[in-house]
């Protein structure tokens, strides 16, 4: 038998179906692997081993009686920590949580405890999912299993490093600019950002309420297209969440991308900060599209260039409101004050970090009176922009690719002090969450340059996953790089 | 009023938060309700907990809707919420969702009538937005700034709250109270609030200025704030009014700012001058989308709009021909038109009747006995009744006020009562004649006089056989008969 924790989940619930192995079994193996690997890794913020091992023995007494929940019944899974998750602390990745304990579940951790998923635990994040490389972590830095020293990406980057150590076969993540699908690329995973409204919010410790959208992190395109199917769907708690039933969105998964047409960015091409070894890789992608079948061609996207600062007005204005609510006054983490006032300002000032109270800033002062207009209101604007320029691009190409990150994984400490240049790494992937389409991160490989994964971006239409999980597939299948033991980091 | 107040205008508008009494709050599912044990109808929506997100209640949307169009305002096509962003620990999430640059009425009116006549005060915008939590300030003055401590109750967080804006159109205390009260019964005749100034289920805030008659701006805009019953309202304006005037008098600068009410003392005092304007950066709510009322929906709600308070007192005056005064009590609240039409529908044709027993009698009990009209356990079709058996000559008007008493007490009916207390009037001929004759044996002169032609003295001696038959007699009978034998 292979090393279970290098199992995709597909092939973990044919096994469990097959009888070939438990449901215990399996979460018993990972959580030995998250054990073993964790010390060098601090992913988790959290385990729930008991609780994993009780949803386990009862996924296979389900099975045993040929009722299970769904086909990945038994098949465990890990969380974000910004899931809420009922009576297991829940802290977004700030001290400012520290000591809360949701007394609900979101509507992903519901569904994937209705499918019969046992939850191993809750994740690491950069705090209130601000940043690029989980060093903005309330809690401390996660590591990279491909290197030590480099960043998981961010801000799901506990949940990439631990899909890529083996220490989990996949994990629900969310990506407000690029928070999924960069560090599923630095980490060599797939990682998928569905259409805005696709995957309910509800419960998810909000960053950017209209950018926020959850998704899978997983070693294959096909675990992300089951997973999504797992967590997808309309959600009455969710007033944004699309009135669409979930799809099986394995269905048609192998349809090929012959004569599909595909689009090239211009105003991506020679990008500020591409590594020469990022270029390689994805050029070496596009020629096996078009190997494929795929018809490439280059598309004008003017409006892009503007999506990053466009995206840092929106996402701290919106972040500025949201996370006032952390005030000391009913929940979680309070310091001492002399009266209201001090007491309020004292807890956000000891349990915010550094990033979180600049963008708090930056998002009050853009909604100000007399600015709102000429920050806010003008950001609202290129958001519309984009989202004309990508429907006028989708009426000649079905897809549109590009390198998911400029870089690969960045070493620790290297971009901490120049957040500009941290911001730069969502350059490709804040677009999408401005026009609220699809997009989906493929590993294709190792740079050249620094022997760590680059990833490629394959954005589709709003609620055209399919056709991205089509292409995706047949890239990976055609690529086999999961298959090789390349594609295993080791620690 | 003297000369000097004469040179000056007062200008006031109001500022109506009135909460709606849907069956749960404005954005999940918990409960709407006054009291209780605190912080019980909480969820993690209305707590405002990490994660949680609201869900518009569409029932609060159409009663919006119906308040807007019962004051003549027109519905946005399109509508959306915005947040408020400021911080108070009531506050679950230190923003209130509201309604900004799309409300969801706007540009309507309401009449208001008193010794001016009729005038119409403009209503700016009907919007809606959720109620905060209560906070309790423990030791101090009982405000935040000096507390020892405070206790948040989150209950009331989350309850859909209409705020009603008026143009500054409105002059004087007085008719800043008209308006409350024309809002409030037209509010209740909606039966979208409990409309309790007392319960703070509706709540006036006022802007008040002074300024010289005539001038192109207005004076400095005060807010006045605590005004819990519309007495207060009046009480609270007046008292403003005549400060404004007496400053501006003594050659003082008026600042703006916020004034309380103090019940007690009947005076308003400095809460906060508003130098600077606070910033609410107000921005969409982006966890809701924009809606657009159904125009064939929002058509429904207009055609089943109940009568108005205005138009009822119309057709009050003209179908039952009262008095302006019974107009205006009976009409006072729906629950008291309700009653009286009941009852004048019971025995039609006496309507006038009815009202006055209502006003003149059965208010005086309920004053009394400190109760509202549906607290009471006389009926509608009880009080008919007993009008019926003071027409039918069974008993006397002033009887009939000591029959209303004990149905007010029992809630018997009329002809139980009367049958109870003796207190039947005698109509039967055969059974008064003997005391007739009695009487006219007993006073020769006055039974001359009125053989001689002088009727008037026929009074007194009904007056006598009254007397005699302790006053069971109908005096009309008793009337007849003598007439009969002495002419």
């Amino acid at each position: 038998m292979p090393d279970l924790h290098w199992t995709s989940a597909r092939e973990l619930a044919r096994m469990l179906e097959a009888k070939e192995v438990s449901s215990v079994e399996v979460t018993e193996a990972f959580i030995a692997r998250g054990n073993e690997v964790d010390p060098k890794l601090h992913a988790y913020l959290s385990t729930t081993a008991e609780t994993a091992l009780e949803a386990a023995r009862a996924a296979d007494e389900r099975r045993a009686s040929g009722e299970g929940l769904s086909a990945f019944d038994g098949v465990p899974i890990a969380y974000k920590d910004i899931f809420c998750t009922k009576g297991v602390a829940t802290t977004s990745g700030s001290r400012i949580l520290e000591g809360f304990v949701p007394p609900y579940d979101s509507t992903v951790v519901a569904r994937g405890h209705g499918a019969g998923l046992p939850m191993l635990g809750k994740l690491n994040m950069d705090e209130f999912a601000m940043g690029s490389s989980t060093e903005n972590s309330g809690f401390g830095p996660t590591h990279n299993p491909w290197d030590l020293n480099a960043v998981p990406g961010g801000s799901s980057g506990g949940s990439t490093a631990l899909v890529a150590a083996g220490g989990v076969p996949w994990s629900w993540g969310t990506d407000t600019g690029g928070s999924v699908r960069q560090p599923a690329s630095v980490c060599g995973l797939v990682g998928v950002k569905p259409t805005y409204g696709r995957v309910s919010r509800f419960g998810v410790i909000a960053f950017a309420s209209s950018l926020d959208s959850p998704g899978p992190i997983t070693r294959t395109v096909e675990d992300a297209a089951a997973l999504l199917s797992i967590g997808a769907g309309h959600d009455p708690f969710d007033s944004t969440s699309i009135p669409h039933e979930a799809e099986d969105y394995l269905d048609g998964i192998d349809g090929g991308i012959e004569g599909m047409r595909i689009g090239i960015v211009d105003e991506f091409q020679g990008a500020e900060g591409t590594q020469p070894g990022v270029t390689t890789r994805i050029d070496e992608a596009y020629a096996r599209l078009e190997k494929l079948g795929a018809k490439l061609e280059s598309i004008s996207l003017p409006s892009f260039e503007h999506g990053i600062s466009a995206y840092y007005l929106v996402a701290p204005a919106e972040a500025s409101s949201n996370l006032a609510r952390y005030d000391g006054v009913r929940y979680a983490f309070r310091a001492a004050g002399d009266d209201i006032v001090s007491m309020m300002s004292r807890t956000r000032d000891e349990g915010f970090g550094d990033e979180v109270k600049r963008r708090i800033m930056l998002g009050t002062y853009a909604l100000a009176a007399g600015y709102y207009d000429a920050y806010y209101g003008k950001a609202q604007k290129v958001r519309t922009l984009i989202t004309r320029d990508l429907e006028r691009a989708y009426e000649s190409v079905d897809l549109i690719v590009s390198p998911t990150s400029p870089t690969t994984a960045f070493k620790l400490g290297e971009r901490t002090s120049d957040p500009l240049s941290m911001y730069l790494s969502d350059i490709f992937t804040v677009p999408v969450n401005m026009a609220g389409n699809a997009g989906i991160s493929v590993p294709c490989g190792l740079s050249p340059d620094d022997g760590l994964p680059v990833g490629l971006q394959i954005i589709s239409r709003s609620l055209d996953e399919k056709t991205m999980f089509r292409a995706a597939y047949a890239f990976e299948k055609d690529f086999g790089w999961i298959e090789s033991p390349e594609s295993r980091p080791s620690l | 009023m003297n000369v000097a107040t004469d040179l000056y205008e007062t200008t006031i508008g109001l500022e109506t938060h009135v909460e709606l009494s849907t069956a749960s709050k404005m954005f999940c599912g918990c409960e709407v309700g006054f009291a209780g044990e605190p912080n019980t109808r909480t969820c993690p929506v209305c707590l405002g907990l990490p994660g949680s997100l609201p869900v518009a209640n569409a029932r609060a949307i159409e009663y919006t809707i119906r308040i807007a169009l019962a004051l003549g305002c027109s519905i946005a096509p399109r509508s959306l919420f915005h947040r408020k962003n400021y911080f108070y620990p009531d506050m679950p999430k230190n923003y209130q969702i509201s309604q900004y640059d799309f409300p969801l009425g706007s540009q309507g009116f309401l009449e208001i009538t008193g010794e001016w006549g009729t005038k119409r005060i403009g209503i700016n915008r009907v919007h809606l937005e959720e109620d905060t939590g209560k906070s309790i300030h423990v030791g101090g003055s009982g405000r935040i700034a000096d507390s020892d401590y405070s206790l948040e109750d989150f209950n009331r967080a989350g309850t859909p709250l209409v705020e009603i804006v008026s143009e500054p159109d409105i002059s004087s205390a007085e008719e800043a109270r008209a308006y409350v009260t024309e809002l409030r019964a037209l509010l209740e005749s909606l039966d979208v609030s409990d409309v309790r100034m007392e319960e703070g289920s509706m709540r006036v805030d006022a802007n008040v200025s002074v300024a010289l008659a005539g001038a192109e701006e207005y004076g400095a805009k005060v807010e006045v704030k605590n005004m819990n019953s519309i007495r207060s309202v009046g009480r609270a304006l007046e008292y403003e009014e005549m400060r404004q005037r007496r400053a501006l008098e003594a050659g003082e600068i008026l600042i703006q700012e916020t004034r309380h009410f103090d019940e007690k003392a009947g005076t308003t005092s400095s809460l906060r001058t508003k130098e600077f304007a606070f910033d609410y950066r107000y921005f969409p709510e982006p966890d809701l989308v924009p809606f657009e009322p159904d125009p064939a929906a929002v058509e429904a709600i207009q055609a089943s709009l109940p009568e108005t308070p205005a138009t009822r007192r119309e057709r009050f005056a003209a179908e039952y021909g009262l008095s302006d005064y019974d107009v205006g009590v009976l009409t006072s609240s729906r629950a008291t038109s309700s009653w009286f039409e009941a009852a004048a529908t019971v025995y039609p044709g006496e309507a006038k009747k009815i009202a006055n027993w209502i006003t003149a009698d059965l208010f005086g009990l309920l004053n009394e006995a400190g109760i509202e009209l549906d607290g009471s356990k006389i009926t509608p079709a009880q009080l008919a009744g007993l009008v019926d058996l003071i027409d039918a000559g069974t008993i006397s008007g002033k009887q009939a006020k000591r029959v209303l008493a004990e149905m007010f007490a029992t809630g018997k009916d009329a002809a139980d009562v009367a049958k109870e207390q003796g207190l039947e009037q005698v109509s039967d001929e055969g059974a008064l004649e003997q005391a007739v004759d009695e009487v006219i044996a007993e006073n020769p002169d006055a039974a001359e006089k009125v053989r001689g032609g002088q009727l008037n003295t026929i009074g007194f001696l009904v007056g006598a056989v009254m007397k005699k038959t302790r006053g069971q007699a109908n005096p009309g009978i008793v009337n007849d008969l003598l007439k009969r034998k002495l002419t």
